[in-house]
């Protein structure tokens, strides 16, 4: 079949994917202790260095300590990375060298349930990582208060997000290399200009516009508001936007995925 | 083991008409049909890049066909594939445990695929490492593993759902012959417990041993198609002798002087010679008048009847 073929036919829904989470959550389970740490070490110096660092030339930013600001936007980016990576390097794995996904498609395991499986345990992974970071930002005073917890549920619905469109990237890759370019072309630009590091109002007009179109700018609105106290702007476009990249990356990785696995 | 084979008595296990699969404009199984009662054991057996793998593959809905029908376990297939695998067991041409498991592990994650849960494949877990022979390894890495434990548990695997149907691409490719007669053993004891068996291998002993049929398959086309027995009888003559190094030369030699050999056929391949006769009697003494004693003297097998059939070139 041809890829618009493929596109055309919806994911066809089923709770098999949790037999995926489960596989993949086992398998963490014996590691959980470094992944954790390793996964949390770097977003977590990332927010101590520049917020000690960078804090004290640049003061307050959207009337809060610098770091106060950063701590929000650091959420954002580890769910990022987390789930990135997950639904890159982890899950190629699975689907080449392990060949983990043929031995689940010859049991009663379709490829829709397969990738759907693997993109809610990368959002999972992305929660993971998220919620040991607002837990330190807690710790540390960085918090305003219980609302704080309501970014939980955004984190995961943004890991489905990110999960959803490194799926695509790794439906179509022909090897680990491959993803480099999804980081120069895609992540990079997209940490970069979504408001983790600073507000998107700094950028040039043309930027701002271009950065509605980026989900992280949109989770980094809804997260940064709920851990630092102030009030959400049009919460539900923002809502709106991440829902529409999970279903839609959902679709078209299914679609890629089913593309190279039958034939 | 339990067997949940005893129900399906009539309902054939598959039945495949003009199954065909085009891969870049070559067909590569070309207009196949194939009936396969329940219980039965069936081996496909054909050279490297025959179609075994594909026509397998097409049957377990995994390949769509390019064109034709196929039923399995009463189920159309691909569009109710997922409903007959619930009820099949599958072990594929190349090993793909889970790396990141233990031998138990790798059971009890196999069968969550299948929906069951953990307590239910615990319930098992002893038959299925004992069936495997793996019960002292249990917790070990797969990769410790040596090729034929891994291929014990891949069987082992399949067997998580206890399916009436077993599909298994060359399950004994590359054992020594401990451990394939090893898994021989295994099938046996499955086919015994009625479940249907379909098997790909390039060992013909493998399927005279355990099949009820076999098809041979040569360019994506059934060749073939009946129990061993049969197929000896319709296309081989019975008797063989076969001669190697210097007999071979010396034979040859002779036949040059012009002998002839009414109702004999000769076979030169490479460094031997395979003469083949209707009657032992009669083919010993032309071969005894003609260089003595030191041949090696055989019933016909599957395996000239394979070669017969799909000829002596190398394929790939
Ligand atoms: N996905 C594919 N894309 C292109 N060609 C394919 C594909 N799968 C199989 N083929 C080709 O189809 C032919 C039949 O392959 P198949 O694997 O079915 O053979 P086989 O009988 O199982 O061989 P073997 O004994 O080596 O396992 C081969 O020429 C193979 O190269
Ligand atoms: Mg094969």
């Amino acid at each position: 079949m041809k890829v618009l073929d493929h596109l055309r036919q919806p994911p066809a829904l089923s709770l098999r994917f949790s037999a995926v989470w489960l596989r993949n959550l086992r398998v963490w389970r014996k590691l959980m202790l470094p992944s954790i740490l390793g996964n949390f070490g770097e977003p977590l110096l990332y927010l101590l260095a520049l917020g000690y660092g960078l804090g004290q030339f640049v003061g307050e930013v959207e009337s809060m300590p610098y770091m106060v600001f950063l701590a929000s936007g650091i959420v954002c980016s580890a769910a990022m990375t987390g789930a990135t990576f997950e639904a890159l390097y982890s899950a190629y794995t699975r689907l080449t060298q392990q060949q983990t996904w043929a031995a689940m498609l010859a049991a009663p395991m379709n490829v829709d349930d397969v990738v759907l499986g693997e993109i809610v345990w990368a959002a999972t992974k992305a929660l993971i990582n998220a919620s040991a970071i607002v837990l330190v930002a807690a710790l540390l005073g960085l918090v305003a208060g219980p609302e704080a917890l309501l970014v939980l549920p955004v984190i995961l619905l943004a890991g489905l997000a990110f999960a959803g469109i490194a799926m695509i990237v790794t439906a179509l890759s022909p090897s680990y290399d491959f993803f480099l370019y999804y980081f120069t072309l895609v992540m990079t630009p997209m940490l970069l200009l979504s408001g983790v590091f600073f507000p998107l109002s700094s950028l040039p007009e043309a930027v701002q516009i271009g950065a509605q179109g980026l989900p992280l700018a949109h989770v980094v609105m809804l997260v940064r508001p709920l851990m630092t106290g102030g009030g959400i702007d049009a919460p539900l476009l923002h809502l709106g936007v991440i829902l529409v990249y999970i279903v839609a990356t959902y679709w078209i990785s299914a679609a890629l995925a089913r593309r190279r696995l039958i034939r | 083991m339990g067997h949940a084979a005893v129900e399906t008595g009539s309902v054939p296990a598959v039945v495949a008409r003009g199954l065909t699969r085009r891969y870049g404009g070559v067909n590569v199984v070309d207009g196949i049909d194939l009936d396969i009662e329940a219980g039965e054991c069936f081996a496909l057996l054909g050279p490297n890049g025959a179609g075994k793998t594909t026509t397998l593959r097409m049957l377990l809905g995994l390949t769509p066909p390019s064109a034709g029908e196929i039923t399995v376990l009463g189920e159309p297939i691909p569009q109710r594939a997922r409903a007959m695998r619930e009820r099949a067991g599958i072990v594929p041409q190349f090993d793909n445990l889970d790396p990141d498991f233990s031998v138990r592990e790798n059971l009890i994650t196999y069968g969550a695929y299948y929906g069951a849960r953990r307590r239910e494949v615990e319930a098992r877990m002893t038959e299925l490492l004992q069936f495997a022979e793996l019960t002292e390894r249990a917790d070990e890495p797969i990769q410790g593993l040596s090729g034929g434990m891994k291929r014990r548990l891949t069987l082992a695997r399949a067997l998580v759902n206890d399916p009436e149907l077993l599909a298994l691409d060359e399950p004994s490719t590359g054992l020594d012959p401990q451990a394939r007669q090893h898994i021989w053993e295994r099938l046996h004891t499955l086919r015994r417990q009625g479940r249907t068996l379909l098997l790909t291998t390039h060992y013909m002993e493998e399927a005279e041993r355990l099949c009820d049929r076999a098809a041979i398959i040569d360019h994506g086309h059934i060749v073939a198609c009946d129990s061993p027995t049969r197929l000896i009888h319709q296309h081989i003559e019975p008797h063989v002798v076969e001669l190697r190094g210097d007999l071979a030369l010396q034979w040859m030699g002779r036949l040059s002087g012009g002998e002839a050999l009414d109702g004999l056929r000769v076979d030169p391949v490479g460094e031997t010679v395979l003469i083949y006769g209707h009657e032992r009697d009669s083919l010993l003494d032309r071969v005894e008048a003609l260089i003595g004693p030191g041949y090696l003297y055989r019933p016909a097998s599957l395996e000239d009847v394979f070669l017969r059939l799909t000829g002596r070139e190398l394929r790939d």
